[in-house]
């Protein structure tokens, strides 16, 4: 399968990934390959089977709604990049 | 005393004997890594203070008399496995400075056994890789010889297991990375059932597939730590809750009489010839212990392949949004707007082939494609899985070579992205029906280790343990050693 750079751009922008310009004849080529690849698929017979979502045929599990879990805001958000008065900080948008 | 390649189970006789303290046991492993790891890089960190704090603990549990069969033995664990106040990478620059907040269920069980966890080993990055060439933190040396993949993606912790570093690692094994590096390494790779042990902590690659598992010396030893972090957690909303058998008492069982199936399609032209011999040899060996050989087939094994790399970067490319340079991980410093920064951050911070799959799986799931794509692959997926089952009608295990060829060359695959994958073809059937399987050492090929894969039906780790344990009691070939591991 032949990718066009527009295919290329479009896929990263939807994964939101940023592809160098130099980099997309390289990503068309590779992702074609795989592609062509995965395209075998379509010669298989699946008839009225029906879709494998799981491994095994278990239910959702619930649990009670109970409260397990304590205020640990500031100890998690020391992975944060940037944080201020408990919230994470990001780069305006609401003008 | 050398304790270096010695069995958990021999080191836990030794402890328990008071031959050896876990303090020495541990500080041998130190001194190994510190010795052989510039070499081979199967560590991403090493965590001597804490590692000889707990040893010491553990020395103080057993003199109180309240130790376990594993309080004292060293061991390591995967990067993917989430560590309290250790940095947890995933092999990744996303995560280069990720500390936990907590340990994974796994971690958590196999520290209150009293376990003395050395550090945490190299992988491919996030798990994609099948030979450990995508980590951020360099490639992993196959222990038997240098120039060679240890495969992935759990390399580091084949090799570190492989070159007598720690008796016991864990891995995680999505299409085969626990099961492949151990045959590339001539180790024993144990992957149980889908949901047998919690995912809590693991950190998510595809949540359909992954499974955590065990990389060791024997059959024996993957029981004995089965045994601990195998069973119900709440934490995780896929694991079982079927109860958990005495591995340790199933592991004697006799395999007379029973039957082994051997999918004709796993020799074809792709199985390298004197691989092939060596797998053959190991059939031989359990007809002279009473089991009996079946052929049967899987006449869908060719779609497996394809149908595995639909489904994993679907799921991990879903998986995979949540870096966004926000909350955790790696932040690119010069955006000006949300979605700059989203883009940048995850473009800095992730690797070409993490990039690819996320790409790969956005393109299966995105408008016009979804169903051509990703629903047809979930149901080649119940195809592929009910060809399995239905072995399993016929036969109480199922054996084959676990890769098609013994370790190849670093750099040899790492440009040809559809080639590295097709070294999964023995092993992605088994995570996309969500089934048991061990690889265990059954041959030298050309001074590289080969590996037998043994496969059996959902929850039936006691079975497999039990026909791998059979097998190291009949051979010698999980004793050999690399070279490059002296």
């Amino acid at each position: 399968m032949t990718l066009s750079a527009k295919d290329i751009e479009y896929i990263a922008h939807l994964a939101r990934l940023e592809i160098d310009q130099a980099d997309v004849p390289a990503y068309a080529d590779k992702l074609g390959k795989i592609i062509d690849f995965i395209d075998e698929l379509a010669s298989a017979d699946t008839g009225e089977l029906v879709p494998m979502a799981h491994p095994l045929q278990m239910r959702q599990r619930l649990r009670p709604d109970d409260v397990t879990e304590t205020d640990q805001r500031d100890y998690y958000q020391e992975n944060a990049p940037e944080t201020a008065g408990g919230l994470y900080v990001v780069p305006r948008v609401v003008e | 005393m050398s304790t270096e390649r010695l069995s958990i189970v021999a080191q836990s006789r030794l402890l328990t004997r008071g031959e050896v303290s876990s303090r020495e046991l541990t500080q041998a492993c130190l001194d190994r890594i510190a010795a052989l790891d510039p070499a081979l890089n199967a560590f991403i960190k090493v965590t001597p203070e804490q590692a000889l704090a707990a040893a010491d603990q553990a020395d103080q549990r057993r003199r109180a008399g309240d130790g376990g069969r594993l309080t004292g033995v060293p061991m390591a664990h995967k990067d993917i496995f989430c560590t309290q106040g250790v940095a947890t990478t995933c092999a990744s620059r996303m995560l280069e400075n990720f500390v936990s907040p907590y340990d994974a269920t796994v971690v958590e069980r196999l520290k209150a056994a009293g376990m003395v966890c050395v550090g945490k080993t190299n992988m491919d990055e996030f798990a994609m890789g099948s030979s450990n060439e995508t980590s951020y933190f360099g490639a992993v040396k196959n222990p038997w010889d240098q120039a060679c993949s240890p495969g992935g993606s759990s390399g580091g912790s084949a090799a570190a297991v492989a070159a007598g570093l720690v008796p016991m690692a864990t891995g995680t094994d999505t299409g085969g990375s626990i099961r492949q590096p151990a045959a590339l390494c001539g180790i024993t790779g144990f992957k149980p059932t889908y949901g047998r042990i919690s995912r809590y902590g693991i950190i998510a690659f595809a949540s359909s597939l992954d499974q955590a598992g065990v990389l060791a010396l024997t059959a024996e030893d993957a029981a004995l730590i089965m045994q601990e972090i195998a069973g119900f957690d709440e934490r995780d909303s896929t694991c079982s809750q079927a109860p958990v058998p005495d591995y340790m008492a199933g592991l004697e069982a006799s395999i007379k009489g029973k039957k082994i199936g051997v999918p004709k399609e796993y020799f074809d032209e792709g199985l390298e010839a004197n691989y092939g011999k060596a797998v053959q040899e190991a059939l031989d060996v359990y007809r002279k212990l009473g089991a009996e050989i079946v052929e049967v087939s899987l006449p869908n094994l060719s779609l497996a392949v394809p149908t595995y790399y639909v489904v994993c970067p679907a799921e991990a490319s879903s998986n995979l949004s949540r870096y966004d340079g926000v909350r955790f991980g790696h932040r690119a410093s010069d955006a000006d707007d949300l979605e700059t920064l989203y883009k940048r951050s995850r473009t800095e911070g992730f690797g070409e082939e993490v990039k690819r799959r996320i790409m790969t799986g956005t393109y299966v799931l995105s408008a016009g494609y979804y169903d051509a794509y990703y629903l047809k692959a979930q149901k080649v997926r119940q195809l592929i899985s009910d060809d399995l089952k239905n072995c399993f009608k016929r036969v109480d295990i199922l054996a084959g070579p676990t890769t098609p060829t013994t370790a190849f060359r670093l750099g040899e695959k790492v440009d040809d992205p559809v080639q590295m994958y097709l070294n999964d073809i023995y092993t992605v059937s088994v995570n996309l029906a969500g089934m048991p399987g061990i690889s265990i050492p059954c041959g030298i090929v050309d001074g590289l280790p080969a590996g037998l894969q043994l496969v059996g039906p959902h929850f039936a780790e006691e079975q497999v343990l039990n026909f791998a344990h059979a097998y190291q009691q009949a051979t010698d070939w999980h004793l050999k050693t690399p070279a490059g591991g002296r």
